[in-house]
């Protein structure tokens, strides 16, 4: 599996949760690993997505992308736990 | 299973009969088969990518939904998963029922909500050696029609 740099906020009092984070299909490509684990200071998904953006700047944001957040489809304005696990989905295209 | 994953040939003469039923005068099915075109390249070859524990969850409830919705006896659909030649099924959704109606109704359904619903991705291998993949960010706006797409 191939896992990002482990990446966090330098400002300790911004770093005030992890989330472990995955991607899939072109969005893992874009971001060159599938998974890796922030410490940010939380927020919704959206803000998550955006936060990895900067990270990553090949990865860029899709109208029709989806996000899962333990294993359920989830809402993008979904304000994130401590230790969640969010999975960001770019479009799907099955059948 | 309602709803499955597999990642070896789709067998539907199996599906086909696990969906056999006595009380049922109508069977529905709809495959999806690997094109050689897609949007003017020439393809050579797919590949899906599924992320299973949330396909076959979702795949489960979208099963569910058309049982509970349509007057039909039993539904069943497989995905595949991998690298699939052309010609190859990718999907089949079948059906059975009292009547055809619900039961074309329901395969319908089923197809549709597949197509947008599921952690699933195609790459597609064109010929001359470049992939992509398939960018269907229409396709999950609802209301958009996926028949310009494989299936």
């Amino acid at each position: 599996m191939l896992k990002c740099i482990e990446w966090v906020v330098n400002d300790d009092a911004l770093r005030e949760m992890k989330t472990r984070v995955r991607y899939f299909a072109l969005f893992r490509e874009q971001a060159g690993c599938e998974s890796e684990t922030v410490e940010w200071p939380g927020g919704q998904a959206r803000e998550l997505f955006e936060l990895m953006s900067s990270k990553h700047p090949a990865l860029k944001s899709q109208a029709a992308a989806l996000v899962a957040i333990n294993d359920e489809m989830s809402a993008w304005e979904t304000v994130l736990d401590d230790g969640d696990e969010v999975l960001f989905f770019p479009p799907v295209a099955g059948g | 299973m309602s709803f499955s994953v597999s990642n070896t040939p789709i067998d539907a003469q199996a599906a086909k009969k696990a969906v056999q039923d006595r009380h049922c005068g109508a069977f529905v099915a709809f495959e999806g088969w690997i094109r050689d075109h897609n949007e003017g390249q020439a393809v050579e070859r797919l590949e899906y990518e599924v992320y299973r524990p949330l396909a076959e969850k979702e795949g489960a409830r979208i099963i569910g939904e058309a049982l509970a919705r349509f007057a039909i006896s039993h539904a069943l659909c497989i995905h595949r998963e991998g690298l699939l030649e052309l010609g190859e099924m990718a999907v089949i959704v079948c059906v059975s029922a009292a009547h055809r109606g619900p039961a074309f109704d329901a395969c319908r359904y089923i197809i549709d909500e597949v197509k947008t619903r599921l952690p699933i991705w195609k790459k597609e291998h064109y010929v001359g050696g470049v992939s992509e993949w398939v960018n269907c960010e229409n396709c999950a706006v609802a209301g958009h029609a996926h028949g310009e797409h494989h299936g």
